[in-house]
């Protein structure tokens, strides 16, 4: 069943969004947040455990301390107050994935809170998000539903569950309303999830990979009568794991909400799912504030005190703030505002910064990335990043042109053909037969088919309208299928006609 | 006690002391393995059977006897190995089944966990592995720790060696009566609100609940983790002190673990004097509700330390009052989350709904249905209640009030006397059976305990001599100060000198000889009781 929908420009019309998120940031502390367990993505199932992690009879928790400090860095990039002493608790309810039956999680004792973020729109435009909390749990386990439908849980033969994930630490970083975006929201809610993503990788405290879901949003919306100061009922959207989606997720409850509440009904309080696919949510369960987690302080471990001397320690490690990093390496890389911008974003600062440490020039790195990367990713609605393209291609690709060996234009073809999977750029060239014509004899043959052919045009050049030389390079790099160096044959063809360049 | 040399019988060694049957190992007198293989004749004996003492579930056979014999062999090979040998090592020793072991089942004395083998060690009996202590087996107790009588076992009760018809006490009446029948010179427990003081009391055995933090929990099987505490079981003070020494100090494993290192309770225990050391009677402990008996006995007890030059102070806790009721909000809320990880998913027992579709809420739910017992989903149902939605301040938030008031109690109290002194329990041991449909009543025998684990504090119950009206031992419980455990060593040696002195020995000699049960032909009811305990006596 899909939902009704307006147009967002008309749901902007009628409706004032409000924008909430949590954003879940795996760390990638080498242990576990309460065992020592390693903290290791994509092993065998069920191999990075122990009886912590199983919830075995006995067991008890020790906090992780690089996982306080990591969390305590996180805090302070975000502007937070640090808690002095805080305490973990138990949320209390029953699910597989979850192996005592309680997460242990902060509730009402956060270790970072009151905190704030700047976020730059496109356009430059400065905006303020200010930050509720960020606070300390452990991630859990990972479902894998077998048989049914589609992988999910409902109509599904049994499920598979592997503990390798439970007992990760998290931070997850919850805001305050964000009123007064309008129709910005969606720009925003991927500027903003961006930022802590650039926040949490500049820190090194997180791998924050979306795809591996080292960074994780809920998305949170509401919609209100402009005027009214009163928010709307919201929908949180789970687990949006791209930046694109969150944009796309924010759009569309926004035009959903505004699609409900224009029908007279009131918008239902629930978790959506959201789906790639379709680019739309469905309803998960329902969710009311009196859900029933029984929290209450964790008994088996003691208060985290985090020292002012400590604080000031961490504090001093940081690294230099994401928008100072953007101003140096504008101004390294020589890029103008303009160019700049565009590169933040179409998301892919980090990837020209790692191009050129591969050996690529700012201006090549650029060409690539803008150029044909960005394109190919929108088409097929991924993140730039997620594209597969490594720096090193992008350096072995610019080296073939600049040595002549192939042209613009087959470099795309090759691009291509790595992102299939063929094969390093060589032996795409290689099995393809890709190389620039650079024997003049096969070219002269060209050249005097394409005179010959469009005679009118020769007379036109030899007549000194050396412009409309392009007719007939077009029609050598027609017979030659593109494997002819374009300027080469424009120097042939000037020189067959006696006429200087 | 009578001297022994290396011929005496085993049914002689099994009634030495274990610091006693230490120095004789040696000395070389005896060996480990004719130690070992004594109490596991003596459990063989009087153990099994339809009126066997039933304090154990599992008997560790092959592998005490194999740890007995490799101390031997360090001892008869000589030189630096047998040198550092601890000083317990190659005296035996029993363990609750709330503590998980390597290479024996843990149960909990619950079917949810019938079958289980823990895949590690908890951190108190890896320290009884280094220490090279053979373990004998593991004891009785009421499912996951909650009773006062061991009648809420899975597995059946376990019988007083003082009189077969009555209650060992509990939660760790296993480990209690293992020692009390000479099966075991030491034993461990856990006390969340009294379940290794109640029932040393009611067995004339002494336990000791260390300060909380002092020993590890990681590996006992968690009731209510701002409560538990494992301690000593044993026969006499300086025991209880030996093991205290070996299970105790810090712990990475175990958060709340004190940082600090643990006091020298053995000196304490064999320092002997309490000259001029202020004891607090504590009004409300005493007096009405408590057995005329046991209040006889905790009067001697008293005159006795005023002889031996003790101040007798009274003090008053009015809070304590409170004390039973906030405990039965904090346990329970504590337990229904503590508890949740047993629902069939990863290990133990899992019961599939007889109708119906198999969802996972569904057989979680018929799993705990089935594999808990009653006194275990009261607990639960009422932990869940208390920590609910609309109720969490009313009922947890105000038990954790009456507990700070509890411990402000103590601190006035501490602030008059150096040791404070009670009664263990309000009466002897009752029948079994007779509380079990009442759990209030069963509830008010842990009236005088409770206060020490709300407040975290250290209490030892040593055996105060007979009750008149029913000849059943009195227990006698010494509070201290947390980390001040070596008091309650200091003092306890002092009232059991003077009390042996007065009894002309170990007030365990004066218990009933217990019938050799293994002699026994098998009866009907033989074979139903010991079907019903699958593990019983087996090696696995």
């Amino acid at each position: 069943m899909t939902d009704a929908t307006l147009s967002f420009e008309e749901a902007m019309e009628k409706y004032d969004p409000v924008l909430g998120f949590e954003v879940h940031v795996e760390l990638n502390t080498k242990t576990k947040m309460f065992s020592s367990a390693p903290n290791v993505f994509g092993d065998e199932p069920n191999t990075n455990v122990n009886e912590v992690d199983l919830g075995m009879p006995g067991v008890l928790p020790v906090v992780n301390k690089t996982a306080i400090e990591s969390s305590i860095k996180i805090g302070l990039a975000l502007n937070c107050k640090i808690a002095e002493t805080c305490r973990f608790a138990r949320k209390n309810y029953f699910y597989p994935d979850t192996p005592k039956n309680f997460q242990t999680s902060q509730y009402d004792e956060p270790i970072a809170y009151d905190g704030y973020l700047d976020i730059e729109l496109s356009d430059g435009t400065m905006f303020r998000v200010e930050i509720e909390r960020a606070h300390m749990e452990e991630d859990a386990g990972k479902l894998t539903h077998m048989g049914g439908a589609a992988g999910r849980i409902q109509g599904a033969d049994y499920s598979l569950v592997d503990y390798n994930r439970s007992g990760v630490p998290l931070v997850e970083i919850v805001t305050k309303p964000i009123q007064g975006a309008g129709s910005r929201a969606p720009e925003l809610a991927k500027a903003y999830v961006a930022a802590v993503r650039e926040i949490v990788k500049n820190l090194g405290v997180s791998d924050a990979k979306m795809e591996r879901g080292n960074v994780r949003c809920d998305a949170n919306v509401s919609l209100r009568p402009h005027g009214r100061e009163r928010f709307g009922i919201r929908s949180e959207t789970k687990n949006v794991n791209s930046l694109r989606a969150v944009e796309h997720a924010v759009r569309y409850e926004i035009q959903r909400h505004a699609a409900v509440l224009d029908s007279g009904e009131p918008v239902i309080q629930e978790t959506r799912h959201w789906h790639e696919d379709t680019r739309s949510t469905t309803s998960g369960r329902a969710k009311s504030d009196a859900d029933d987690y029984r929290y209450f302080p964790e008994p088996d471990l003691v208060p985290i005190v985090a020292s002012r001397e400590w604080v000031e320690e961490l504090r001093a490690t940081l690294p230099e703030p994401p928008a100072e990093r953007r101003k140096r390496l504008q101004a390294d890389w020589g890029y103008s505002d303009l160019e700049f911008r565009d590169v933040v974003n179409a998301g892919v600062m980090d990837e020209i910064e790692e191009t050129i440490a591969a050996g690529a020039t700012a201006t090549v790195a650029r060409k690539w990335w803008m150029g044909e990367i960005v394109g190919r990713a929108k088409n097929a609605d991924v993140d730039p990043g997620q594209l597969g393209v490594k720096p090193e291609t992008i350096v072995e690709l610019n080296k073939m042109v600049e040595g002549g060996k192939i042209n613009n234009k087959m470099a795309a073809e090759v691009l291509d053909g790595v992102l299939a999977g063929e094969g390093t750029p060589a032996e795409i060239v290689e099995k393809r037969g890709l190389a620039v014509v650079s024997d003049d004899g096969p070219l002269l043959e060209a050249i005097d088919a394409a005179l010959a052919a469009q005679p009118d045009v020769a007379d036109k050049i030899r007549g000194g309208k050396v412009q409309a030389i392009g007719a007939i390079v077009g029609g050598v790099m027609k017979a030659t299928r593109g494997q002819a160096d374009a300027g080469r044959v424009r120097e042939l063809i000037l020189q067959k006609l006696g006429v200087e360049g | 006690m009578t001297e022994l040399n290396s011929t005496d019988s085993s049914s002689a060694l099994i009634r030495l002391s274990a610091a006693r049957l230490a120095q004789k190992l040696a000395a070389g007198e005896v060996t480990s393995v004719e130690v070992t293989q004594a109490f596991l004749d003596r459990i063989a004996a009087v153990d099994g059977g339809h009126r066997g003492v039933h304090a154990f579930l599992h008997v560790n056979t092959e592998e005490a006897l194999a740890v007995a014999a490799e101390v031997d062999a360090i001892r008869a090979a000589g030189g630096a190995a047998a040198e550092e040998l601890h000083e317990l090592a190659g005296v035996p020793i029993a363990v609750k089944d709330l503590i998980v072991t390597i290479g024996q089942p843990t149960t909990a004395g619950s079917k949810i966990l019938e079958g289980w083998h823990s895949p590690y060690d908890a951190t108190v009996v890896k320290r009884l592995r280094d220490a090279k202590m053979p373990i004998l087996g593991k004891t009785n107790l009421d499912e996951f720790a909650m009773g006062s009588s061991t009648e809420h076992s899975a597995y059946g009760p376990t019988r007083n060696p003082w009189d077969l018809d009555r209650i060992p006490g509990g939660s760790g009446g296993g480990s209690a009566a293992a020692v009390a029948a000479f099966e075991a010179p030491l034993a461990l427990g856990t006390d969340t609100g009294g379940s290794i003081r109640q029932p040393g009391a009611v067995t004339g055995t002494v336990g000791v609940k260390p300060t909380y933090g002092s020993v590890s929990r990681y590996g006992a099987i968690a009731m209510a983790s701002s409560l538990d505490q494992i301690g000593p079981v044993s026969r006499t003070v300086l025991d209880s002190a030996l093991l205290h020494q070996v299970i105790g100090g810090h712990d990475p494993f175990d958060s709340t673990s004190l940082p600090d290192p643990l006091e020298d309770l053995v000196a304490a225990a064999r320092l002997g004097n309490v000259n001029g050391m202020k004891i607090g009677i504590i009004k409300e402990l005493h007096g009405e509700g408590y057995q005329a008996g046991v209040e006889n006995r905790f009067n001697e007890s008293l005159e006795l330390l005023k002889q031996a030059g003790a101040e007798i102070v009274e003090v008053s806790c009015p809070n304590f009052k409170y004390a039973l009721g906030a405990y039965y909000l904090i346990m329970p809320s504590e337990a229904s989350s503590n508890l949740a990880k047993f629902d069939g998913v990863r290990y133990g027992l899992r019961v599939l709904p007889e109708e119906g579709p198999l969802t996972i809420e569904r057989v979680m739910g018929s799993t705990r249905a089935a594999g808990f017992g009653d006194e275990v989903k009261r607990r639960i149902i009422l932990g869940t209640y208390a920590l609910s939605a609309g109720y969490y301040d009313a009922y947890y938030g105000s038990a954790q009030k009456v507990r700070t008031l509890i411990q402000r109690d103590f601190e006035a109290a501490f602030a008059q006397a150096d040791v404070l002194i009670s009664p263990t329990a309000p009466t002897t041991a009752f029948k079994l059976g007779e509380k079990l449909n009442d759990p209030l009543a069963m509830y008010l025998n842990d009236v005088a305990t409770i206060p020490a684990n709300m407040a975290g504090v250290p209490g030892l119950s040593l055996p105060g001599g007979l009750a008149d009206e029913d000849g059943l031992p009195v227990g006698i419980q010494l509070l201290a100060p947390a980390r001040q455990d070596a008091r309650l060593y200091r003092v306890g040696a002092v009232l059991e000198s003077l009390l042996e002195a007065q009894w002309g020995g170990p007030l365990l000699d004066r218990a009933p000889e217990l019938t050799d049960t293994s002699l026994e032909a098998p009866s009907l009811t033989d074979a139903a009781s010991i079907e019903a305990v699958p593990s019983h006596g087996g090696s696995h």
